[in-house]
This record gives structure tokens, sequence and C-alpha cells, in this order.
């Protein structure tokens, strides 16, 4: 063996990537990972830059070129083709023919970041990268990393799954802190199962579309935060306040019994409502309209027919003019609650009018 | 870690011993689905009590049925990527037998929680190789027998003839024939690596 071949052989089992360049130009010896990626031509006999397109340093043309490359970075490209980014380092060898081959350089690559493809396009295997070589320890740690990182993501998706239905199945209103329409209906259902008496007010509040459309839906919220602390503060303890919707709340009234009370309790939250809401220099005005409706001791009552009962009065109240409250069976007489028993007559029965709704 | 163990372990019994017979076992032990989580924290003893209720149901020694769940985990198409993981380990069983005293170093780098005793390994003559793997009582199994299985399947995957016994904590393994048969295919860049 020639002290050339015997050179790139050892330096081959090194530095499986390695080329052995003459002063020519021509590549005497390459590695076998370097045979590999360049099959099926055989890269010695070739001269290097036929091989190789030296991207960076940019204008390296013949051997004088490369030689100048001495120690420095370079960037190379396959010219058969890929997308792969070679990296490689130049050494030229001793001018005094020490090592053989005076005015040769040795030039070793590396896939660098494009390793990944590499791999896949030219079919390498560990026996491909130096013993040294962290290479299959990265793509090793690649592996096990994306392993993980899936895992993660379907964990992600099953606590954020969890997350959605717990949130659904919560009882409160984030915004206000009151009850939400679960949580209403729920206790709805409740009081409708036991003999005992309740009223339920159904209130919508007025104006709050001009404050959150003309002021922003800060201020709207201000207003709802605001809106719930006062109609709590109305309430008794074992009242149940819940924000059904929007700008729409519903208080139930356990052991209620009496229409004139109910409906005091309905003026009394309209004139809480009605009281302005202070936002900085700000002041927001807002009202509310209710229908409200009994349920006697013993009475026979589903829970949709009485919201449908309390709705219907709520929508008198809507049609006489804001800020009113009116009681089912107490508002027969206006057309508001038909279907309902007689009850009695409210100072607050609505005159017949424009029939408004406000958001 | 055990969230990791404890969802193996549903694979091996789900695969081998069928769905009826692991929903059996988990209602018996009344655990919940966070118990085989394997990114959540487990208590060791979660997995120390499914091992033995499994064993019982099972009608098998606790040890036999652990090197079971070893062989499982390397040859089953579900636990493919513990296969792969493994293979990055060595060129040939030889090489393979090498790499186990990383293993708790590689298994570390890929999840960091994972702490695997440290694992000895002693050549004896030439073929003749003694493993030795702490003990780690935070695994809630006897890790040996797991191993015992794990390298009988990783020989097969290498396609190398051996011979693997328990010796107490240690394991014996005799390397008969390197190339026994063509081992199954490994490529380096076959994994869920983007692409």
């Amino acid at each position: 063996m020639s002290a050339v071949a015997a050179l790139g052989a050892l330096l081959g089992r090194l530095c499986p990537m390695i080329a052995l360049v003459g002063p020519t130009g021509h590549v005497l010896a390459a590695g076998p990972t370097l045979e590999r990626v360049l099959a099926p031509r055989a890269p010695v006999g070739a001269r290097f830059l036929e091989l190789f397109e030296v991207l960076r340093p940019h204008g390296v043309a013949d051997m004088a070129g490369l030689a100048a490359l001495e120690g420095a970075r370079i960037r190379l490209r396959l010219r058969s083709g890929g997308r792969h980014a070679l990296k490689g380092v130049l050494c030229r060898l001793p001018a005094n023919g020490a090592l053989g081959l005076p005015g040769g350089v040795v030039v070793n690559l590396s896939f660098g970041i494009s390793v990944v493809e590499a791999v896949r396009d030219f079919g390498l295997t560990a026996s491909d990268f130096a013993a040294t070589d962290p290479t299959s320890e990265m793509l090793y740690l690649l592996e096990a990393k994306s392993a993980a990182m899936a895992e993660s993501r379907r964990l992600n998706r099953r606590l954020d799954g969890a997350r959605k239905a717990a949130q659904e199945q919560a009882l409160s209103d984030p915004l206000t802190g009151l009850r939400n329409r679960r949580a209403c209906d729920l206790a709805l259902d409740d009081l409708c199962r036991a003999p005992e008496p309740f009223g339920l007010l159904h209130v919508d509040l007025d104006f709050f579309k001009q404050v959150n459309d003309g002021c922003g839906h800060a201020a709207g919220d201000l207003v709802l935060q605001v809106v719930a602390r006062r109609m709590l503060a109305q309430a008794r303890p074992d009242d149940i306040l819940a924000r059904v919707g929007g700008d729409e709340f519903v208080l139930l009234l356990p052991g209620m019994d009496d229409i004139p009370a109910l409906e005091t309790v309905a003026r009394r939250l309209i004139a809480a409502i009605e009281a302005p809401v202070s936002d900085g220099p700000a002041r927001h005005r807002v009202s509310a309209s209710i229908g409200g409706v009994l349920r006697p001791a013993r009475a026979e009552a589903d829970p949709p027919s009485l919201m449908a009962a309390a709705d219907r009065a709520l929508y008198a109240a809507k049609a006489a003019g804001r800020g009113r409250a009116i009681m089912a069976g107490a508002s027969a007489r206006a057309g508001a609650g038909g279907a309902l028993s007689p009850g009695p007559v409210t100072e607050n029965s609505p005159v017949q009018g424009a029939a408004m709704r406000s958001g | 870690m055990n969230g990791l163990i404890n969802r193996a372990i549903e694979g091996f019994v789900r695969d081998g011993y069928g769905d009826a017979l692991w929903s059996e076992v988990v209602g018996e032990l009344a655990l919940d689905e966070a118990a085989f989580e394997p990114l959540m924290p487990c208590a060791p003893e979660v997995t120390e009590r499914l091992v033995a209720a499994l064993a019982a149901r099972l009608r098998r020694a606790p040890d036999d049925l652990l090197e079971d769940l070893g062989t499982y985990l390397v040859s089953q198409p579900r636990t493919e990527a513990v296969r792969r993981l493994l293979r990055f380990g060595g060129v040939d069983f030889e090489d393979f037998l090498h790499s186990l005293e990383d293993l708790p170093g590689r298994a570390r780098l890929a999840m960091p929680e994972f702490s695997l005793p440290e694992i000895r390994l002693h050549a004896d003559a030439a073929g003749r190789y003694r493993v030795e793997p702490g003990a780690c009582p935070q695994a809630g199994l006897r890790l040996g027998p797991v191993l015992v299985g794990l390298l009988r399947a990783m020989a097969d995957d290498y396609g190398a003839l051996v011979l693997i016994e328990p010796r107490g904590p240690a394991i014996e393994v005799r390397l008969l024939d390197a190339a026994h048969a063509d081992a199954r295919a490994f490529d380096l860049a076959a994994g869920p690596v983007p692409r």
C-alpha cells in the first residue's frame, strides 16, 4: 500500500467523511462514509471541486483557492444535488512532504444540522459515524425528546378537555361570582320538587347595551359586577341569585308566598340597580325590567313553565317602559300572563305601549 | 417516573391478558387514571400494589411477570419507541451490553425525572458478562427481572444467540453467537423526527 493510501485509510477510520486531495485538486483517498454519500460516483480520481461546491467563502474555483482555506470553517454543497449543507475544515499537508503528498490538503466534512435528512437520504447507520462522533447520541436525544413531546401534547389535550368539562360543570359565573345558569336550573329543579312555596324574579338590565357598546366591555363588566353586588345585598341569605345570560339575572326566593312581597323585592332591586355606577370620572346609569312569578305551596309547577311565565311578565314589563316590575298573575289584565291564575293587581300594572326590548 | 412505569404495565396487561382483566384489577385497587399518566408524578407504592395484585390475579410469581414485561417492552409494536431508543445504544449486541452502563444517563437525558439505578457490567471472560443493576426503591418494582426479559428480547432483536440467567441480584449473560440470525432492521432516522 502506498504511503498516501495508508494515510487515507488511517484518516478514514478516524474521520469517515475525510478526503485527501492531491496538488492537482484530485481526490486521492476518501473515507468510507464520504464514498457512500457520493455513490454511485467514485470520489477517488475526481476533482474535489467537481464533487463539491464551496458556498462560503465564496469564489473558490481551483486548487490554489482551496489550499488558501487552511483552517477556515467552510460550507459546501454536493454538486450531485440534495439539500444538505455540509460543514468542513481543511488542512494543508506539510510542504516538506513529512506526511507525504506535499501541496496536498486534507478536508474533513460533516452534515452539521442537516444530519437528520442526510441519515435518511443516504441510509446511514451508526457505523457510518466515527465512534467518537456524538451524532447517534444526538439522534437518540432527538427521538427521545420527540416522544416525550408527543406525550406532553397528548397530556395537554387531555387536561384541556378536563378543564373545559370542569368549567361546564362549575356552578358559578366567573365575572360576577354569582351562580350561573346551570346552578340556577339545578336550584329551580330542587325548589319545584319540594312542597314549600317560592318566588322567582327574572331581571333584565335596561340600557346595558348602551354602556357596553358605547363605553366598552370593561365598563360593561364593571356595571355587571356592581349591579350583582347590589342585588346580592338586597337578597336574603337563603335566596339564590344567578347570572343566567349576558345581562340577565334570576333571583330565587325560597319560602316566598306573597305576590305583593315579591313585587316589593323586585322594586327594591330596580332601585338598587338604578343608582349610578362610578367608573373613574364616568358614571354609568342602567335600570332593569323584572318579571316575577310565585309558586304557591304544594302547587304543581315545572321549571320550564315557571320560567316561561316569568319571561312573559318580563316581556310585559319591557313593553310598559323601562324600570318596571310585573308579577305573573298580577298582570293578566295587561295581557302578559293570560294563561296564569288571577292574582292581585299591582300598582305597576303596565299600560299598553310600544313593545320594546332592550339588550 | 412511576406514571410511565404504570403505563407500561397497563399496555403489557391489556395486550397480553385483555382489557377486562385490566379494568378489574384497576377497579379493585381503586386507581384513577392519573396513576397511568407518563408525565405525572405517582407514588412507587401504586406500582408495588399493582404488580402484587396482577401476580396474585394471574397466579404467577412477580419476577416471572416482570420478566415478561421486559420482553414485551422491546418486542411489541406499541412500545417500538423503547426498542428504538435501546438500539441507539450499540451497533451490535455486545456494543449494546456495554451501553447498559450509560442507560441511566440516557434515560435522564430523555426525561430528567426518570432515575434508573446505576448498572454495572463486568466482562468475566470472552463472551461472558455479568450485569449488576443497583437497587432502585423508588421504582416500585424489581428492575432485575425486567432487565432479564429486556436483554433476552434485545439479543433476539440483534440476532445474537445468548444465554441469560438471573444470578441473585446480578444477571449472567453468555454470548454464544453474536450473528446467529439476522438482526431486526434499525434505521437511525426512522423515528418520530421532523420530516
